[in-house]
């Protein structure tokens, strides 16, 4: 089996999805011959048709209208946002009628659909298209919010997305789109939604980050390692619902917690958690709850994103505090 | 014009805007009746129009005794809501606005459920008796409505189907984006969508001539290539043929129309909303003139031998029929803790399982 890429596994995944079922579409911009500005869609017009994978008119809005509507009558949309920057206009669509067509019928109708965006910086794009705005959605009630951070997970989930009974924002860390090779089987198993993944152990500090953070919480937690401070990590995945069994059982062990985020601080999802912890796990914390995350400012152009985001050494610095408070 | 100046200018195109009326303001017909218009269903016509008034005076009063929420009356523009249910075949969906009362009632809907839904419970969506279960629940964020109903529309043509669409919204939700952004959809793949505008020349308090520059509204539709026509809007059968026709259309895989239908509001925008601060009291008078229902009534009086005794007997079958959805919403059960929270998901995540918990114990 060869190794593929996180964006080759979403295309793996969405195949998966029009192979096995007539109901699914896939549409967006520029999503069918040109398979997407990142390729995300490569082939996918030439195997299943101009019928189901559909460049659409140049309007966020209408995409997320034209996929609630076809939801709503029992196809299976999978529709794309070609940058989370332009996501806003689709925002009253997302929240007034996906998010909340299930509760405002009371069950009559529902809206089974998957909107995907790349989302994040680091890839020196363009000005707006580099936002983080996970947290916007986080806080909508009715939406479940998926991040993957590896190819298999990136699989895995988007399949557990596409079968599931309700609407789901699928947002793609760009920045390691292809930054990451795995085997990753093409056997259409979903992973469960709604669950954080611990992927490496320790007794001493929880890490949680989500997407192309990962590498450098990761890589923060291997250098941590070899000062003796071992950690847990965990990629939370499921940014709504979150997964708090896993982190409080995390936390609850090692009683230090950082959470490492590239949107900004405020209002952020890393504010959510380490409010949590406080609600929950107060007695269990050795030190206050650190967040190293994106500033309180726009999402810089180019030249200073890479200020911008947490670093290997930003993670390590806040670390240093965590550990040495008494 | 920026033609006028000193150069040759090529013409490119030429668009043209239609109106279609059947009986005008004094009950006179202008043409020929369609073969739908029977007696038979033009008294059902008249039937349906005094039925949404009914039920909507008595959601009025409802609210004025506070039994009832925040609500948006159709009076005056009956006719419109009144021809699209008419119109539609139980196999068609409806992508409703807030003033659609006349169709809902052409749909299942009772006004049990209208009430119910106005006086806060969501249960009113549930809709138990509808003609289709697509059927979309009110919308109220201004022509969002028409974008779902575009990709209904792309859905039924994905699958081949031979039924359409029917959206609805005011002249006010033609100045939003989603209007433009769903006409175009719909153009591009000519999809079996009708979009119905009630053009009853107020948005809350802003007059038509404040929302756009544009001389119809029908004519939005040209820049998306979609048909388009404009109705008198208190002409019921005018709208009721109208709106059959672009259906027939749709369902032929003939495309997408936008029908402008032309009424007056001749009530407040909603029980929240006072409109003599801003209507002309002259103005309000001529529209007065014009209601569709007098213009029936008068027409089904000089022809049809309806008279007084008639007209007696109906709005008393009506009113009591009013009266006693009312009293069975008024009876229903109220909501409980857990609706708030049952239907969030298909599968509650763990957490609103622990929060409707802590809501019961009343943390």
């Amino acid at each position: 089996m060869t190794a593929i890429t996180l964006i080759q596994a979403i295309n793996q995944a969405m195949a998966y999805a029009l192979k096995h079922d007539p109901d699914t579409l896939v549409f967006g911009e520029d999503v069918g011959h040109n398979g997407g500005v990142f390729r995300a869609t490569d082939t996918l017009q030439e195997r299943f048709g101009k019928e189901r994978v559909v460049d659409t008119p140049l309007a966020e809005s209408m995409i997320a209208g034209m996929a609630i509507g076809m939801a709503s009558y029992g196809l299976k949309p999978i529709a794309e946002f070609q940058f989370m920057g332009f996501i806003y206009p689709a925002f009253n669509q997302i929240v007034s009628h996906a998010a909340r067509l299930r509760n405002r019928t009371r069950g009559r109708l529902h809206c089974p659909l998957v909107f995907r965006a790349p989302y994040g910086g680091g890839i020196h794009a363009p000005e707006h298209h580099s936002e983080s705005t996970e947290a916007l959605f986080a806080h909508i009630p009715g939406l479940r919010v998926v991040i993957p951070s590896t190819p298999a997970r990136a699989y895995g989930l988007l399949l557990a997305a596409w079968q599931d009974p309700d609407p789901v924002l699928f947002l793609e860390p760009k920045r390691i789109y292809r930054a990451l090779k795995q085997e990753v089987p093409d056997d259409g198993k979903a992973l469960p939604l709604d669950k954080a993944f611990l992927v490496r152990e320790g007794k001493d500090l929880t890490l949680i980050s989500w997407g192309a953070c990962m590498q450098e919480t990761l890589q923060a937690a291997q250098s941590l390692s070899q000062q003796g401070v071992e950690s847990d990590v965990i990629d939370l995945a499921s940014i709504s619902p979150i997964d708090m069994e896993t982190i409080l059982n995390s936390v609850t062990k090692t009683g230090r917690c950082m959470i490492v985020h590239e949107a900004a601080r405020q209002g952020g999802v890393g504010a959510d958690i380490a409010a949590r912890l406080a609600e929950e796990a107060l007695c269990y914390l050795r030190a206050p709850v650190v967040r190293v995350t994106g500033y309180d400012t726009t999402m810089p152009y180019m030249a200073l994103e890479k200020q911008y985001m947490p670093s290997v050494q930003r993670i390590l610095k806040h670390a240093q505090t965590v550990m040495e408070f008494a | 014009m920026i033609t006028s100046a000193p150069y040759q200018f090529s013409e490119l195109a030429q668009f043209h805007v239609h109106r279609l009326q059947f009986m005008n303001e004094q009950s006179e017909l202008t043409q020929a009746l369609p073969a739908f218009a029977t007696d038979e269903t033009l008294l059902e016509l008249y039937r349906l129009m005094c039925f949404t008034r009914s039920g909507d005076e008595k959601a009025v009063n409802l609210q004025r005794t506070g039994q009832c929420g925040t609500y948006p009356a159709s009076t005056g523009q009956e006719a419109i809501s009144t021809g699209i249910g008419h119109a539609m075949a139980d196999s068609d969906v409806f992508c409703p606005y807030y003033r659609d009362q006349g169709t809902l009632l052409q749909r299942g809907v009772r006004w049990e459920d209208i009430y119910t839904y106005w006086g806060g419970d969501e249960a009113g969506n549930l809709i138990p008796e509808a003609v289709n279960t697509h059927d979309f629940p009110v919308s109220v964020p201004i022509a969002s409505q028409f974008q779902y109903a575009a990709g209904i529309a792309f859905a039924m043509a994905y699958r081949g189907e031979s039924n359409a669409v029917v959206a609805t919204g005011g002249e006010g939700s033609t100045s939003e984006g989603d209007f433009h952004e769903a006409l175009n959809l719909a153009g591009t793949h000519q999809l079996p969508l009708v979009v119905v505008i009630n053009n009853n020349q107020w948005a809350i308090s802003v007059p038509r001539d404040s929302q756009t520059s544009s001389q119809t509204i029908a004519q939005k539709g040209i820049a998306a290539g979609v048909d388009c026509l404009q109705v008198d809007g208190n002409d019921v059968i005018a709208v009721r043929e109208a709106v059959a026709l672009a259906l027939e259309k749709a369902r032929s895989k003939g495309g997408p129309t936008l029908i402008e239908a032309l009424s007056y509001r001749l009530c407040d925008h909603t029980t929240a909303d006072d409109f003599s601060r801003y209507a002309d009291e002259a103005h309000l008078k001529a529209a007065k003139e014009h209601e569709p229902i007098a213009r029936m009534r008068r027409y089904l009086t000089e022809h049809h031998q309806w008279n007084d005794d008639k007209e007696n007997a109906l709005l008393s079958d009506l009113n009591s029929h009013v009266q006693e959805a009312a009293q069975t919403y008024l009876n229903r059960s109220k909501p409980k803790i857990d609706d708030m929270f049952n239907h969030m998901y298909a599968h509650l995540p763990k957490e609103l399982e622990e929060q409707r918990e802590l809501a019961k114990e009343g943390y």
